[in-house]
């Protein structure tokens, strides 16, 4: 919508100043965006790509040549050049999609989830470049559904769930607003699983994050002290514990106190609305 | 990496309101190269303009040829300019087709959120669907000059009358365009612009004399802006006048 591809139907917004339902045409002139599927031509190499949208941009064609040459090869695609997308590589496309939306050099880049479907390698290596971009002064807005990656890139992250902004803060201030600690315990019987979660919440009033298959019990603690009384209510239970270690939560279970559906928790399974992804996305800021 | 990564300060840039009127065509251009690569690379898009008016003017020449006109050489004035102006609907209604399944693509997201002019992306490939109908009156004008079609309006005439099947053939497109920004898949695109097209080339005096219509079926011949196009192609080409209906079918799709 920010992006100006979707039509502003309620409220307002500026970006930079510039009211995004009333000037578009100057909206689309600082923004850069790269979506979740690639949107380059298929049809055409990658310097005939980034060509086209540097003439649409009003380079000379000179320039535009000059510029895609420069950007593939900052992008490690130098020697893709001259093949068509169609026989590009996932990781190879969603690079050269960011490729195409720098050649305007944005003050502001939108990346719609840039790194899902990649391998490992291929993430870090985009990582490093909205790394790069950040530094260079832009700002990135992205989304994404790894919170890993939230936690790893993004300077404010905002917790979106089913369209509505739920949290918004650092990665530090959103992990302390649901308790200090996670206590992580295994249970020797998965059978008893239910019953742990029972006498977890009587003891900390909250309900426990479960992982049924493993046998898993993830505890949100208000203070690191209370876990010990978590286990003093278990071992009162007869219910005995494999592992048992306290952590910092991560930003899943972050997601998962704010958002308030568990992993377990099935009500909420008929619903279609959780079947979109987008419902559930992150959406993490980056100011330089 | 490089320094190219790297951005301006907001304050540095002229926003402008506007695409100008030069950067729309700039831009426009820009978009019809696309769609001219596009088209070398996929050589089966040329099969509507190539095969078929050389399929089609042989087949209808011979088929209806005794049966209409006596015999095959008198038919093919009438046939000529009648496939002339069946092709340059057909090779316009593949417009509609491809805009959709470009559209479904996701480069047309990158297009929209481009500070461009809305049209060029729709009008770049118009554009360079004009060799599509320039390529299809050639065939079809040499493969009726083989088979010893003599126009009667001489160079001068036929040079006039291939313009106006392209000019036509490209206005026709724009209805097709438009069938594609609206509708939502290729198929449907396909098949409305099948209904569209079959109605208008046959209830038409392209392939036999309107007189031998109905009466009812007359009227709506009348009023076909396929029929404009025919008698004027013929009024270049036969008989080289340059008739009130040319001067009607070119305003009319203006």
């Amino acid at each position: 919508m920010l992006a100006t591809l979707l039509p502003i139907d309620a409220s307002e917004a500026e970006i930079f100043g510039v009211d995004v339902k009333a000037s578009p045409h100057q909206v689309r002139q600082l923004v850069g965006v790269t979506g979740q599927y690639a949107s380059v031509d298929e049809n055409l190499t990658a310097t005939e790509n980034l060509v086209l949208f540097g003439r649409l941009l009003g380079m000379s064609g000179k320039a535009a040549r000059a510029a895609s040459e420069e950007l593939l090869e900052s992008f490690g695609l130098e020697e893709a050049a001259k093949r068509q997308i169609s026989k590009f590589s996932g990781g190879m496309r969603r690079r050269l999609d960011l490729a195409a939306s720098l050649l305007s050099r944005p003050p502001l880049i939108f990346l719609d989830e840039p790194t899902t479907g990649l391998d490992p390698r291929t993430r870090g290596q985009m990582w490093d470049t909205i790394r790069t971009l950040v530094a260079g002064g832009s700002t990135v807005l992205l989304t994404t559904q790894y919170l890993d990656e939230a936690d790893q890139l993004a300077d404010r992250i905002a917790v979106i769930d089913r369209g509505v902004k739920v949290a918004e803060g650092t990665s530090e201030e959103l992990k302390t607003s649901v308790g200090s600690s996670t206590l992580h315990l295994r249970l020797s019987d998965k059978t008893q699983i239910a019953t742990a979660a029972a006498v977890v919440e009587k003891v900390t009033g909250d309900r426990p994050v479960l992982t049924p298959e493993a046998g898993g019990v993830n505890v949100p603690l208000a203070d690191a002290d209370r876990a010990a009384d978590v286990l003093i209510g278990l071992r009162h239970a007869d219910i005995s514990i494999t592992t048992a270690n306290v952590q910092q939560p991560t930003l899943d279970e972050v997601f998962l106190a704010l958002t308030g559906h568990g992993t377990a928790s099935s009500e909420n399974s008929e619903d279609p609305d959780r079947a979109q992804s987008t419902d559930h996305d992150i959406r993490t800021e980056e100011v330089a | 990496m490089a320094a190219l990564i790297s951005t301006y300060a907001v304050a540095d840039r002229p926003l402008r309101a506007h695409p100008s009127i030069g950067e729309t065509i700039s831009q426009t251009l820009t978009m019809a190269r696309r769609a001219y690569i596009k088209m070398m690379r996929n050589p089966e898009q040329f099969f509507d303009v190539t095969l078929q008016p050389l399929l089609f003017t042989a087949m209808f020449a011979f088929i209806f040829g005794g049966a209409i006109s006596g015999d095959v050489k008198a038919y093919l004035p009438t046939v000529i300019t009648g496939i002339l102006a069946q092709t340059a609907l057909t090779a316009s209604m593949a417009r509609g087709t491809q805009l959709r399944e470009d559209m479904d693509k996701g480069v047309f997201d990158r297009f929209k959120a481009l500070p461009i002019a809305r049209i060029a992306p729709l009008a770049g490939p118009a554009v360079a669907d004009l060799l599509r109908y320039g390529i299809a009156a050639t065939l079809t004008i040499a493969v009726g000059l083989a088979m010893g079609y003599r126009p009667g309006g001489g160079v001068g005439g036929v040079l006039a009358g291939w313009a106006l099947t392209i000019f036509a053939g490209w206005s026709l497109s724009w209805i097709f365009t438009w069938l594609g920004t609206v509708m939502k898949s290729a198929g449907g695109v396909q098949g409305l612009g099948m209904m569209i097209m079959f109605p208008l080339t046959f209830l038409s005096p392209a392939f036999v004399p309107k007189e031998t219509m109905p009466e009812w079926l007359q009227a709506f011949v009348g009023v076909n802006p396929v029929t404009l196009v025919i008698n004027a192609t013929r009024d270049l080409m036969n008989a080289g006048d340059l008739t009130l209906s040319v001067v009607w079918a070119y305003s009319k799709k203006l």
